[in-house]
């Protein structure tokens, strides 16, 4: 109960204690709008924002699936050979450190300016990274016990597979799909800054801004911030049904998890602090959309 | 991975198992080792003996343990007789197979130190695996997974998982799982060498009283004496690297739950106190006194 509550509690407070900063001090709306300004801007622009908000979240979602399935398919291939491993580990290792978002001007310029295919491009590679190591570290996690039982059983490697190599690697897998998905969303937006078609959350948050609706700049950030946050919650959702076995409660159920992941709150606080960036006049800096990879390497 | 059926071998009953270690020589052996070596390779270029020259020769329905000091080897063995390790020299064969096709015909159940369990299979699931892997029909499975539940007294936890039950709990699935085909053969590598002194003896009782009802043939490795004392038929003590077994001792307790057909004075229910008085009467201090000597007089050389 107080799990619900407090977090609601304190963003009621923190956005009741903003407005109260703005309206005391007088500050100016392009450094800070009110939150009533905002929502007033939320609730006019709304058909805009919906429609903006589906543009980016459809880029975000064929993106997700794209780099999903990839990540899942490179993180089998790896697992079933020494060789590929070899190959894949130190190229995906080069990807993580490749500031993708910055390949989005050009895969602009490669594909036609009215494209999506080059955000969703952004997004799958994006994608991959989180998912491809979290997953290949699943699958080499079988314990030599398993195995011994395994080959006591003259298993073949389907079976083996099957019913220990894939549904130990599963929360290994989510771990990485969550990370992901909010990777996804921030990529989604972020890519729109670099030109391309002028119809998501990310372009209409720098065109807002560039002509001083900075209240409607905000409205659009809250916008990604929602989608962040829906997709987040999904991809947990999908987690928790597919790992029932994970939310039995007991003490003796905490060994051999897959390391904790970044909360809940880091996934939709980094995606305004992206978004925001043309309205504060500070180019997007790419170190930041690469903070929650090393999450994930950690994690 | 076919669907086995065990294979054909001679006709024989557990009950006809005669006295401890005198198998009648008609019988097929239940395990049989003759002249294994098992050598390692070490990293730098040289080499582990880790066992030398071992014969061993189990009869059906006997129950026979390895004992000895860490590293001497009888986990290993064990491991050679499940055909998990190929042994250097030597040959193995249980019920007249060759290692290798005895555990692709399913011939033995094992269980491990580790219980080893699926964690994302309830505790039925755990047990149905072997049958799954060897295409057993569902409604088959669920069946035999509730009477080995029942064997091992956890009929009410069919649908936990795994990480919801208690380390001796685990055991006790790990072992039912073992069982899950009605191996001729049951491999218990130290099963209860992680537990508790209490629950370990609880669970003693229980694997005599399995052992009683189902009529299995058991090697267990352990480095406990009164264990493997309690248990035993006969006890193989094992010798430090390069691991040889030095003696064998054979147990002979009376009260104690023998393979079934073997009626003695054993009461069949109500095992608790007879375990009890098992590990409490002369026979059973001499027994451990005689292991402990040997083991002692097999120390390092």
């Amino acid at each position: 109960m107080t799990a619900v509550v407090a977090p609601i509690v304190l963003g009621a407070a923190v956005v009741g204690l903003w407005e109260l900063f703005v309206k005391a001090n007088d500050i100016k709306p392009y450094l800070l709008p009110a939150p009533s300004a905002i929502w007033a801007q939320f609730r006019r622009s709304f058909d805009l924002i919906l429609d903006a908000a589906w543009v980016t979240g459809l880029n975000a979602l064929v993106g997700l699936l794209v780099g999903l399935v990839l990540g899942l398919l490179a993180a089998l291939v790896a697992a079933r050979s020494r060789i590929a491993d070899g190959m894949l580990g130190p190229i995906a290792a080069a990807m993580n450190a490749i500031p993708i978002i910055a390949l989005a001007p050009l895969l602009n310029t490669m594909f036609s300016a009215t494209s999506s295919v080059p955000r969703r491009m952004v997004v799958a590679i994006v994608v991959f990274f989180p998912v491809f190591v979290n997953t290949a570290r699943g699958l080499r996690q079988v314990s030599p016990v398993q195995r011994e039982l395994m080959r006591s059983l003259n298993a073949g490697p389907g079976a083996f597979a099957r019913m220990v190599q894939l549904p130990g690697a599963l929360p290994y897998f989510f771990t990485g799909f969550r990370l992901a998905s909010s990777l996804a969303i921030i990529a989604a937006v972020v890519a729109e800054y670099f030109g391309g078609r002028q119809n998501g959350l990310g372009s209409r948050i720098a065109s807002a801004a560039a002509s001083s609706g900075y209240p409607r700049a905000w409205a659009f950030v809250i916008a990604a911030c929602l989608i962040g946050i829906l997709v987040y919650l999904v991809a947990g959702l999908l987690e928790w049904l597919a790992t029932p076995w994970r939310r039995a409660g007991s003490a003796a159920g905490r060994r051999r998890r897959p390391p904790a992941v970044p909360a809940l709150a880091a996934a939709p606080a980094t995606a305004p602090a992206m978004a925001m960036a043309p309205a504060t006049g500070v180019a997007p800096a790419t170190d930041d959309a690469s903070a929650p990879w090393t999450a994930s390497r950690d994690g | 991975m076919t669907s086995t059926t065990p294979p054909p071998v001679p006709a024989l009953s557990p009950t006809a198992a005669g006295p401890a270690g005198a198998p009648p020589a008609v019988e097929v052996p239940a395990v049989e080792v003759r002249g294994v070596d098992q050598v390692f390779p070490v990293a730098g270029g040289g080499q582990t003996v880790a066992l030398s020259g071992i014969d061993l020769t189990v009869a059906p329905g006997e129950f026979v343990s390895l004992i000895g000091p860490s590293g001497c080897g009888k986990s290993t063995l064990l491991r050679v007789v499940g055909d998990l390790l190929t042994p250097t020299r030597g040959e193995v064969r249980v019920f007249g197979q060759e290692a290798g096709e005895a555990r692709r015909a399913q011939t033995y159940g094992i269980a491990f130190q580790q219980a080893g369990l699926l964690e994302w299979r309830t505790v039925a699931g755990n047990i149905e695996l072997p049958l799954q892997v060897h295409g057993v029909k569902k409604k088959e499975r669920r069946e035999r997974a509730r009477e080995l539940l029942e064997l091992v007294g956890l009929a009410d936890f069919a649908g936990h998982w795994p990480a919801q039950l208690s380390g001796g709990m685990q055991q006790r699935v790990a072992i039912a799982r073992a069982l899950a085909e009605r191996p001729r053969l049951l491999l218990l590598d130290e099963p209860f060498g992680a537990l508790d002194e209490m629950t370990r003896e609880r669970m003693q009782a229980e694997l005599a009283r399995i052992r009683h009802e189902t009529g299995t043939t058991v090697i267990l490795v352990t480095h406990s004496i009164p264990e493997a004392v309690f248990l035993s038929d006969r006890v193989a003590v094992m010798s430090p690297r390069p691991g040889r077994i030095t003696q064998l001792i054979e147990v002979d307790l009376p009260g104690r739950l023998g393979p079934p057909g073997e009626s003695g004075d054993a009461p069949s229910t109500d095992d608790a106190p007879s375990a009890d008085d098992v590990r409490e009467q002369a026979a059973f201090f001499a027994a451990v006194t005689a292991v402990r000597e040997a083991l002692r007089a097999g120390g390092p050389t």
